[in-house]
């Protein structure tokens, strides 16, 4: 039976030679020396130079929030560095109208689409105020449920779709994230309804401790999307010009009404999964950060951009400078933000306060004018 | 007026609603060119077109994420779970999104989101299609949950459902789909959520009950009238938030009550009722408040759907305990 079948459709040979098509997408080397001529994409020197910056601030921001955390001066927070081109890079191929559903890494993507700095902080801070976003800035607060960003972004892609805008969707989730259901939902749906949505998984190797080889029997992350019938690429993620260009690709596909992508950013994350006590060196060895530290984004973005005439280390003085001054700053505009009451709480349940929660309003607004 | 039942009332919300609103969004698994497994979706998607009205792929967390989705970008989405049993599938995008975001943004983004789905036991489904889990909805803070139990209420109250910028979850009583039928207008006419409503008035003894439970209520009145009681049937309508004026002028009036709900007794509902009662007018009390529920197992199997399910018999026992304490 089993040649009868073979001879006319081969399965096991089908799935290898469809995962062995999905090659890393690069440009930039860890030498910092384009690879790929071709595909280099169109962006002036004035935008080389803003995308390098916001991955300077980024690792910065990273730093000072890890030291901050550290002093008690922050809440909840979840380490970014070593992940500055998949997230800066990616965001930087959207426009202000598109929307971004981020996991609970992807902050630097909100803070550069308009959510302000000292809200990011009273977020990690657990304060409501650092999640009422501004009027007009397409993004939702961090989503803490493993993959439910990814159902509501078929959501939000379709209702892009029926309102007619040149807008997309985007959203992100780690390796871990693509074993959940509603990544499978999500990446489907859109499919289904030809959305334009971008679904980004970030593939950092581990799912908190667990690697990337327990999550699925898949070689790539990327290939699974073939199955809901998208177009789908690996990229190298720890190069800002690949993330780049791939996510631009998928825009630009999904505004023309070609429905939905995925793409997967190979990359690493240097720090703990979060400040909240994990310890990588149970389930990471040097020899592997070493690995990935050699393929650091900003090492290889400098060096293609000093290679051109377009960074030094003053110039990189001067963001490392802002970026601690603005940090500073929205620390203590995080500082000025009044406390939170429970009858805030309250208040931010309903439109309109049925009997119960108008009850426990009186009696909480009595006891916090005391 | 027509006569219509309580199927053809839902559609004819729905319709009014599409109609009035054009941000208004009905969709589901087999809403579309099929009208829904109950056809409460029947010819809208021929009337209104399938970019209002409109099939999903088959998942249940899907489509609530698509609602959360559709919300944010200025819909007012009215999607079908199937069968009620079927929301263990989408608890997250119920329980973990929808009746949050309002809260978690701080007022920046609400989810005007109305989930209407078939629930209630008595017509012999397979497992996982009757069972009576409202009372995992009523305890969830940021959802309001509505049970209609007659045409006329169910076009009034799914008209308010839809235009409340809050998530509502709207349960249909399947047994009541067809069973009854009353005068519904035409036009749109909305009831308000959170006001129940004295489906009979009386003196001796107040019975709370919601969806099918109130049919059951009234037979059991009825029967007591004949011995001489005169019992007050009050339709909960809405179960998050109840109409508490409602509910404590009554036990003033009465000084005795019982509470009725199809779910088991451990589902919450009926604790909460008497739990307000309790508190608020215990000093009016004659008798303990007692509940009539189902048993606390699993949903029967459809062949002992009628030993299990709680009917009038058991609501004129447990009142007469009650009279007669």
């Amino acid at each position: 039976m089993g040649e009868k079948l073979k001879k006319q459709f081969d399965p096991a040979a089908t799935l290898q030679d469809i995962e062995n098509k999905f090659e890393m997408f690069q440009i930039l080397n860890e030498e910092g020396k384009i690879v790929n001529e071709d595909a280099v994409p169109d962006l002036s020197d004035e935008e080389l130079i803003e995308l390098m910056t916001r991955m300077v601030y980024t690792r910065i921001l990273d730093q000072r929030s890890i030291s901050l955390n550290r002093q008690g001066r922050l809440g909840f927070y979840a380490p970014t560095a070593g992940q500055e081109a998949s997230q800066l890079a990616s965001h930087y191929a959207l426009e202000k109208d598109d929307w971004i559903l981020p996991g609970y890494r992807d902050v630097p993507q909100i803070v550069f689409h308009g959510l302000p700095l000292w809200k990011a902080f009273l977020f990690s801070r657990g304060h409501f105020v650092g999640n009422q976003i501004p009027e007009g800035v397409n993004v939702l607060p961090p989503q803490i449920i493993i993959g439910a960003q990814y159902v509501q972004t078929a959501g939000v892609a379709l209702g892009i779709k029926k309102r007619g805008t040149a807008d997309v969707a985007v959203t992100y989730t780690g390796d871990g994230g693509s074993s959940q259901g509603d990544f499978y939902e999500g990446i489907n749906f859109a499919g289904a309804f030809k959305a334009p949505a971008i679904f980004i998984v970030q593939n950092n190797q581990f799912a908190i401790s667990t690697p990337r080889e327990v999550q699925t029997a898949a070689k790539t992350i990327a290939q699974k999307g073939i199955a809901a019938g998208i177009p789908s690429v690996l990229v190298d993620g720890m190069d800002p010009l690949a993330v780049y260009v791939a996510t631009r690709d998928a825009r630009e596909r999904a505004v023309k009404g070609e429905g939905p992508s995925l793409i997967e950013t190979m990359c690493y994350r240097y720090g703990p999964h979060t400040m909240s006590g994990d310890d990588p060196t149970r389930y990471r060895t040097t020899d592997i950060d070493n690995e990935w530290a050699a393929k650091d984004p900003i090492v290889r973005f400098r060096i293609y951009l000093e290679g051109k005439g377009l960074w030094n280390e003053q110039k990189e003085t001067e963001v490392i400078e802002q970026a601690k001054e603005e940090i500073k700053a929205a620390i203590k505009k995080a500082d000025e933000t009044p406390k939170q009451k429970v009858t805030d709480l309250i208040s931010n349940m309903f439109e309109e306060k049925p009997y119960n929660l108008q009850e426990q309003y009186e009696i909480f607004e009595a006891k916090e004018s005391k | 007026m027509a006569q219509m039942t309580m199927i053809q009332a839902i559609t004819d919300a729905l319709r009014c609603e599409l109609k009035d609103d054009e941000n208004v969004l009905v969709f589901g698994e087999d809403v579309g060119v099929n009208g829904g497994v109950f056809r409460a979706t029947e010819n809208l998607q021929k009337e209104f077109g399938v970019d209002r009205v409109f099939d999903t792929p088959l998942a249940e967390s899907g489509i609530g994420g698509l609602a959360v989705g559709l919300s944010l970008t200025g819909y007012r989405p009215v999607p079908e779970i199937q069968f009620f049993g079927f929301v263990f599938e989408v608890m997250d995008s119920i329980s973990g999104q929808l009746a949050r975001y309002r809260y978690r943004t701080g007022n920046t983004y609400n989810m005007p989101v109305t989930i209407r789905s078939p629930f209630g036991g008595g017509v012999h489904t397979p497992e996982m299609h009757s069972d009576s889990l409202e009372g995992l909805m009523a305890q969830q803070p940021g959802l309001k949950v509505v049970i209609p139990s007659t045409p006329y209420d169910a076009k009034g109250l799914l008209i308010s459902s839809i235009r409340d910028n809050d998530p509502v979850i709207f349960l249909e009583h399947l047994k009541l789909y067809r069973s009854v039928k009353e005068e519904v207008p035409e036009e749109s006419y909305t009831i308000p959520l959170g006001k129940a409503d004295v489906k009979r008035e009386g003196k001796d003894l107040s019975i709370f009950a919601y969806g099918l439970m109130v049919h059951e209520s009234l037979k059991a009145a009825a029967e007591l009238e004949k011995e001489g009681y005169s019992v007050e049937v009050v339709d909960l309508r809405t179960i998050q938030p109840l109409d508490i004026e409602t509910i404590i002028a009554s036990v003033e009036k009465t000084n005795r009550a019982i509470v009725v709900q199809e779910a088991q007794k451990q589902a919450g509902v009926a604790a909460n009722i008497v739990a307000e009662i309790t508190e608020r007018a215990i000093l009016s009390l004659e008798a303990p408040v007692l509940r009539v529920a189902a048993p606390d197992t699993i949903y029967p199997f459809p062949q002992a759907e009628n030993i299990w399910l709680p009917n009038y018999k058991d609501i004129l026992e447990t009142a007469k305990k009650v009279l007669t304490f």
